[in-house]
C-alpha cells in the first residue's frame, strides 16, 4: 500500500481539482481530505457520510465565578510574590503568556451579576490550553475542560471510501486533526487490502502540512507558473526534502505563461526533481468545478475530452508508475 | 485603521487585493500606509511589492532547559505541559523543543527550580519600505537621504523633500516561519506587534483558512476583506471564513474575484446573508498574466486603480474616519 500527498505550497493551484481526477481515475484506494481547515474535497466527491465522530483534541481553560475571588483581591501565594513570578491583577492573568485573560488583550473583565466582584474573563480564541492558570489559581476556580473542535468522518463515494473532517471556525489541533484523519484512512486502506491512499493536503508549510507528510510514501506538489506558485514550491520542495519524502511536480495551468513554466521546469530539473506532468488551463475544470465532478469524469462534458483532462490522465499514469516502484 | 484581508480558500487573490489596495492608497498619497504580510508560511507580497528591507529579527519561542545537576526525576513538569513536550524519565526530564508552545509551565511548576528557558528561533519578522514613485524604494531612500526621515517616522507619512505632493512610501513588514517549524501564530503576532497605534491605514495579508493562524492576523482589525471567487470552492470555503470574522467580531465584506468564470452562487449566498460585496474584478487573462508575472495590477491597468478606490470608499463608509483625521477635525 503506497500513500501519495499532494500538496501546492501555496493555495489555488489546483491540489483539490487534481485529487478529484485521480479519485476517478486510480483502482483500489482510499482518499483523504487533510485540508480539515477548509475542505473542498467532498464538493466534487459528492461524499454519502457513513460515521460521523466527534474531535476533541484541546482543552480550554474555564473560570468558575462563584470560587474568584477577582482581580482586586487576587495575589499568588507569598513565596510567588517574592520570587516575583505574580504581582498584581490576578495570578491566572500574571501565569497566562497567550493574553487570553485580562487585562491585556482581547479578555479584559468583565462583571458578573450577582458578585461583589469583577472576574476575570478568558478569551476562548486566545487560550492555548496549556493549563498553567488552572494549576497556578490559588483558589481553584480554574478548570481545563475539554472542548469540540471539529468532526471528522468515513464516507462512501462513487469511487471508493473516502475521510474528511471539518476543523471549528477559529479552532486550534488542525496537525492533530489531520493524523486522525489519516490514521482512519490507513486503517480502512489495510482492512480492506487497498493499494493506495490519496490524501489532499493543506496549503502552506505549518502545521498541517508537517502533520500530513509524515511518512507518506510519495508528495505530488502542484504548482502554477506565477511568481508565488514559484516560491511556494520551492518551500514546499524543501520541507518535503526536510522530512526525506520523495517528491515529484505538476505544473497546472502551465500556459498562462510559458516562460514562467520554463522556469520552474528548470529550477526542478536543477534540483533533481521530476516534472511528471503540465496541465493547460482550461475553462471546463471550472465549468465541471460548477456542477461537481471531476474533470475526468465520464460525462463530466457533452463535448469529447477536454485537454486538461486529457493531460490529468497523463499524470496520474506517470505517477502509478512512479509508486509501483 | 487596520483592514485584514483574508479568505478561506487559498488562491482566491488574496495578496492581488492587499497589494493593490495599498497602492493605489499610497499612489492617492492622502495617508499612510503599512503593509504587513502576516501569511507567514508563504509570504508572497514581497514578490510584488520589492520593498527594500532594512532589519531582520529572529522570533523565538521560550523552549525549557534542564539543570541535569538539580533534577530530582519527580515528573511533575511532564504532567504540566499540555503538548507532551517534556518527559520524565528515571530521574531525568527530557524535552522535545519542537513540540513546545513555550507557555512556561514546566519552569514554574518544577519544585527543584531545575528548569530554565532558552529562546528557539521560529522565523524572522523582516522590516522595510516600499516606494511608490519611481523605481522601488529610490523615493523611500531619496528622502530619508534628504532628512525628513523625522517627519516621516513621526507622522508616518514620507514627504519627499522639495515636493508638495506625497511622494508616499508603504512601511513594509513581513514575517516567514521557518520550514520544518509547525508555529506560524506567534511570528504572524510577531509582525502584527510591529505596527502600534495607526495613525493611517495598515493592510495586512492573511494566511488562508480559519485556525490559529488566521485568528492572530484578523482578530483586532477595523475591518476584514473577505476575496474570493465564484466557484464552489470559493463558496464554501467563503462560508467557512464567514463564520470566522463573525466570531471575531470584525465587520467585513466580499470581493469576489474572477468573476465570470464560475457561477452566481456566491453573489446569491451574499445577498441571501446581507453580506456587501465591495468590488467584482473580472477575470481576464491579461490580469492573471500580469499576476503571474510579479505585475502590479493598479499601475498595468488604470480601471483597477479606481476599482481599489471605489473598494476603499466602501469600506470608509463602514470603517468610519481614520484616526488621523479624527484627530484633524478636532
Amino acid at each position: 500500500m503506497k500513500e501519495l500527498l499532494v500538496i501546492s505550497g501555496k493555495g489555488g493551484t489546483g491540489k483539490t481539482s487534481i485529487v478529484g481526477s485521480f479519485a476517478v481515475l486510480a483502482d483500489n484506494k482510499v482518499l483523504a481530505d487533510c485540508d480539515v481547515d477548509a475542505a473542498d474535497l467532498h464538493l466534487l466527491l459528492s461524499p454519502t457520510v457513513r460515521k460521523t465522530n466527534e474531535f476533541r483534541a484541546s482543552r480550554q481553560a474555564v473560570l468558575d465565578p462563584a470560587r474568584c475571588i477577582g482581580p482586586e483581591e487576587c495575589v499568588g501565594p507569598a513565596e510567588c510574590v517574592d520570587a516575583g513570578q505574580c504581582s498584581a491583577w490576578a495570578v491566572c492573568a500574571e501565569v497566562c503568556r497567550f493574553e487570553a485573560i485580562g487585562p491585556a488583550g482581547r479578555a479584559g473583565s468583565a462583571a458578573r451579576a450577582g458578585l461583589p466582584h469583577i472576574v476575570p474573563r478568558i478569551d476562548p480564541i486566545s487560550c492555548e490550553g496549556c493549563g498553567v492558570c488552572a494549576r497556578a489559581c490559588p483558589h481553584g476556580a480554574i478548570s481545563m475542560e475539554e472542548v469540540l473542535s471539529g468532526h471528522w468522518f468515513v464516507s462512501d463515494t462513487a469511487y471508493g471510501p473516502m475521510v474528511h473532517a471539518r476543523l471549528g471556525v477559529a479552532q486550534e489541533n488542525s496537525g492533530k486533526l489531520v493524523t486522525q484523519v489519516r490514521r482512519e484512512a490507513r486503517s480502512i486502506a489495510e482492512s480492506q487490502s487497498l493499494d493506495y491512499i490519496i490524501t489532499d493536503g493543506p496549503p502552506g508549510i505549518g502545521c498541517p502540512v508537517i502533520s500530513s507528510m509524515s511518512g507518506v510514501d510519495f508528495a505530488l506538489i502542484v504548482t502554477e507558473p506565477t511568481v508565488a506558485g514559484a516560491h511556494d514550491m520551492q518551500r514546499a520542495v524543501e520541507l518535503a526534502r526536510h522530512f526525506g519524502v520523495k517528491t515529484t511536480v505538476c505544473i497546472n495551468k502551465y500556459d498562462l505563461d510559458e516562460a514562467g513554466s520554463e522556469q520552474l521546469e528548470e529550477y526542478c530539473s536543477s534540483q533533481g526533481i521530476q516534472v511528471a506532468g503540465k496541465v493547460p488551463f482550461d475553462e471546463e475544470v471550472v465549468s465541471a468545478l460548477v456542477r461537481g465532478v471531476p474533470v475526468v469524469a465520464r460525462g463530466s462534458s457533452h463535448h469529447a475530452e477536454g485537454k486538461a483532462a486529457q493531460a490529468i490522465r497523463r499524470l496520474w499514469s506517470s505517477i502509478e508508475s512512479e509508486l509501483a516502484d | 485603521m487596520i483592514v485584514s484581508v483574508a479568505s478561506g480558500k487559498g488562491g482566491t487573490g488574496k495578496t492581488t487585493v492587499a497589494v493593490n489596495l495599498a497602492l493605489a492608497l499610497a499612489l492617492e498619497g492622502t495617508t499612510s500606509v503599512d503593509f504587513l504580510d502576516c501569511d507567514v508560511e508563504e509570504p508572497n507580497a514581497h514578490l510584488f511589492l520589492h520593498p527594500v528591507l532594512e532589519t531582520s529579527e529572529p522570533v523565538t519561542l521560550p523552549v525549557p532547559v534542564v539543570d541535569e545537576s538539580k533534577c530530582s526525576g519527580c515528573g511533575i513538569c511532564a504532567d504540566v505541559c499540555a503538548f507532551h513536550a517534556i518527559l520524565s524519565f528515571g530521574n531525568r526530564a527530557i524535552t522535545f523543543p519542537e513540540l513546545c508552545h513555550g507557555c512556561g509551565g514546566c519552569v514554574r511548576f518544577c519544585p527543584e527550580g531545575a528548569i530554565s528557558e532558552a529562546p528557539r528561533e521560529i522565523g524572522v519578522v523582516e522590516t522595510g519600505w516600499v516606494s511608490c514613485v519611481g523605481a522601488p524604494a529610490v523615493a523611500a531612500r531619496a528622502a530619508e537621504a534628504a532628512g525628513s526621515v523625522g517627519i516621516a517616522r513621526s507622522s508616518g507619512l514620507l514627504v519627499s523633500a522639495g515636493s508638495t505632493a506625497a511622494a508616499q512610501a508603504i512601511r513594509f513588514v513581513q514575517g516567514r516561519v521557518d520550514i520544518g517549524a509547525a508555529l506560524a501564530p506567534p511570528v504572524a503576532k510577531a509582525v502584527r506587534g510591529k505596527v502600534g497605534p495607526a495613525n493611517g491605514v495598515v493592510i495586512i495579508d492573511s494566511p488562508p483558512g480559519t485556525s490559529c493562524p488566521v485568528v492572530a492576523s484578523v482578530e483586532g482589525s477595523d475591518y476584514c476583506i473577505l476575496v474570493t471567487e465564484p466557484t464552489p470552492f470559493g463558496l464554501n470555503d467563503l462560508t467557512l471564513a464567514v463564520d470566522m470574522v463573525r466570531e471575531l467580531a470584525v465587520p467585513f465584506g466580499v470581493v469576489i474575484n474572477r468573476a465570470g468564470l464560475g457561477d452566481a452562487r456566491v453573489t446569491a449566498y451574499c445577498r441571501q446573508e446581507n453580506i456587501p460585496v465591495l468590488l467584482e474584478i473580472p477575470f481576464d487573462r491579461r490580469f492573471a498574466t500580469s499576476y503571474a508575472r510579479g505585475g502590479q495590477l493598479v499601475r498595468d491597468f488604470p480601471e483597477l486603480e479606481e476599482s481599489m478606490r471605489g473598494l476603499w470608499r466602501q469600506i470608509r463608509t463602514v470603517a468610519g474616519p481614520l484616526p488621523e483625521e479624527a484627530e484633524m477635525a478636532r
